[in-house]
């Protein structure tokens, strides 16, 4: 495999395990424009671990997953007091803090940036991503994930039948972190090197985005996203500005035709062999 | 998508409501500020409400200018004037976002393009030399046409984000969906820049740069100039808003659409208003920053825009007196912690402080009225 295309694949991976991470809050009725946050979180703790604790590299990023779902349960509390545009503006607040935090502290190398000794192969990346896959299929059809979409879908009827809406959220938030944090580590890890400057405002919007044209309703959405939008310009062999041009075409257009997302669950039961009766 | 819909509907009564942290604690019955706003077309009530805002934040403002002074001597007082001149430029783009949010329910994630773009076209316009008919005057009359660009740029967006699907799903005024267009078009004018313009910073020229010396301080004259006009264009804003019909109007539709709709407002004609003035103010504030710092890029709004929202936040998203007080506030730590921490502190400190602010006291830290009922 070349090392333009495998280049391309571990990004792939690690934007689809990221993608999952907001897909998990955004499934249960939140949106998370702060994902960069959590991916820092994840990629400063593998990191950091790794390189002054001479941690192993497995322990690296299951503590870093760890930290970052950590993180994720303690803001989810004052997060969900906010709703809507002021949930945007929280989360988005949130990035902005920890990007400005790690920009700002000299231990995990400020705004220099700190070189990651570990390294863990494309493989690792690929596993990691169709295990996370998988895990987010397994999730949407348990009663946890049955609780997230009645709670995305309208959270007063889920009240009325007897969901507990606000451990639902705080488990997405949670979950979603663990995804994200996971992201981060395998980032920091295969690319050896992490700066706070590439987490960003643009980086969340980004990813944020490849969720929300997948679609929210079922866990093929992010998948799909993530796929349309890694992929596509790779085939049409366009660089640069030309490219984020088409891509916010199709983000326009996309709101405007289709704005439940690529997938719906209309169209993943319609395709399935089980007929319309049970479909997701 | 159409989930955040249907939750936010859930207990009847207004489905705007819902974005407010806690609605269940704190609907407000909009009925009676309606009918004041409706049968008072002299704004008597709308300018009683919002008073205390200004008061506070002038108020607060002496008083750190004056500790200021005090303590650092000229250093800081240069530092505060400067603080308060950049100060202008976040004040006039947070307008434009709280305005977005206030009337409209839609944080505009394309008012920092729009910022940029009035920048970009000035300088395209200039160095291609489409303007020498203009003879000296040249570089205000791309100004002027880099307003009307973002203006334009404004209405396409409410085109596409806000009518279309208004036609098409009925209620658009649920935040995800414009929210998510409006980051299309953020990608696509930045790129299209990009693409036609290039990615480099660009000098612009302006043909005057002498310096003001008052008491010591040294005070650029374009800096004057341009917060002297970014205070009077707010202050022309706010009195449409209380004063004319279209005001009326728009702070109708801020309380309730449906409502102002059944009152006779035609809801299709005013939206397109506040794209209007958000274009204008943008482009204004895009304008006067070029003057001000004598160069543009295509990521000029950037900055400029993370600040503003932060200003918006900080001052409570959907008041004018609070973006105002926001962006001079944001203005002046920037300036100042630069002066004491080193330039990466600003945005540590700017953002933690919104973060506690949305969470702990949604309704900003200067209270300030919203446009319409309290979305808080």
């Amino acid at each position: 495999m070349s090392g333009y295309l495998s280049g391309v694949l571990a990004i792939f991976c690690i934007n689809l395990i990221f993608a999952y991470g907001i897909f998990v809050t955004a499934a249960a009725g939140q949106i998370n424009l702060g994902g960069a946050g959590f991916q820092a979180i994840g990629a400063y703790a593998a990191g950091w671990l790794g390189s002054t604790m001479g941690t192993p590299i497995w322990f690296s990023i299951v503590a870093a997953a760890l930290i970052a779902a950590l993180v994720g349960f303690l803001i989810s509390f004052p997060v969900l007091r906010t709703r809507g545009v002021y949930m945007v503006l929280a989360t988005f607040a949130f990035g902005e803090v920890v990007a400005g935090f790690l920009l700002h502290t000299d231990v995990f190398g400020g705004a220099m940036g700190m070189v990651v000794p570990l390294h863990v192969e494309l493989w690792v990346l690929v596993v990691s991503s169709i295990a996370v896959t998988l895990v987010a299929f397994y999730l949407m059809a348990t009663r946890l994930g049955l609780s997230m979409r009645a709670v995305n879908d309208d959270e007063d009827a889920a009240i009325v039948m007897g969901v507990n809406v606000r451990a639902v959220q705080v488990a997405a938030f949670t979950i979603g972190g663990a995804f994200t944090g996971l992201s981060g580590a395998l980032y920091a890890l295969n690319f050896g090197f992490v700066e706070a400057q590439y987490f960003n405002a643009l980086l969340s919007i980004y990813i944020l985005l490849y969720v929300l044209i997948g679609g929210t309703q079922t866990a093929w959405g992010p998948l799909a996203g993530t796929v349309f939008f890694t992929m596509l310009p790779e085939l049409f062999r366009v660089g640069g500005s030309a490219r984020y041009l088409i891509f916010g075409i199709l983000i326009v257009l996309m709101m405007a035709l289709r704005p439940e997302g690529i997938i719906t669950r209309g169209l993943v039961r319609g395709l399935s062999f089980r007929g319309g009766a049970r479909g997701g | 998508m159409t989930g955040f819909a249907a939750r936010d509907k859930g207990l009847g009564g207004h489905s705007r409501n819902a974005d407010a942290p806690d609605p269940r604690r704190t609907r407000r019955r909009g009925g009676k500020r309606l009918a004041r706003a409706m049968s008072d077309p002299t704004g008597v009530a709308a300018a009683r409400i919002s008073l205390p805002a200004p008061a506070i934040a002038a108020a607060i403002l002496v008083v750190l200018i004056g500790l200021g002074v005090a303590i650092g001597g000229k250093v800081i007082a240069h530092q505060v004037v400067s603080g308060l001149l950049l100060g202008a430029i976040y004040m006039t783009v947070a307008v434009a976002f709280t305005l977005t949010i206030g009337v409209l329910n839609f944080l505009n994630f394309t008012i920092p393009t729009l910022f940029m773009l009035t920048g970009m076209a000035a300088w395209g316009l200039l160095s291609g030399g489409y303007l020498t008919l203009a003879g000296r005057g040249a570089w205000l009359a791309a100004l002027a046409i880099g307003v009307a660009v973002a203006v334009i740029a404004s209405l396409v967006v409410e085109r596409f984000t806000f009518r279309y699907l208004k036609m098409k799903h009925g209620d658009a005024t649920e935040h995800a969906i414009p929210l998510v267009s409006s980051l299309g078009f953020l990608i696509i004018f930045e790129n299209l820049v990009l693409i036609t313009l290039g990615s480099d910073s660009q000098r612009f020229a302006v043909p005057f740069a002498a310096d003001l010396h008052v008491a010591g301080i040294v005070v650029g004259v374009p800096q004057l100039v341009s917060c002297v006009l970014a205070v009077a264009v707010v202050a022309a804003l706010s009195f449409v808003l209380k004063r004319t019909k279209v005001g009326r109007a728009l702070r109708t539709i801020a309380e309730n659409p449906d409502t102002a709709s059944l009152l006779g407002v035609d809801v299709g004609r005013v939206v397109p208003v506040v794209f209007i003035l958000t274009g204008l103010l943008a482009g204004v504030a895009g304008a006067l920053f070029t003057v001000n710092y004598g160069d543009v890029s295509p990521f000029m709004g950037d900055n400029v825009g993370t600040k503003a929202i932060a200003a918006m936040v900080l001052g409570g998203v959907g008041s004018i007196w609070g973006a105002i007080a926001g962006g001079l506030v944001v203005g002046l730590a920037e300036t100042l912690s630069i002066q004491f921490f080193g330039g990466d502190s600003v945005a540590m400190t700017v953002w933690g402080l919104v973060l506690v602010i949305i969470v702990l006291r949604p309704k900003g830290l200067f209270g300030g009225a919203p446009i319409g009922k309290g979305k808080m």
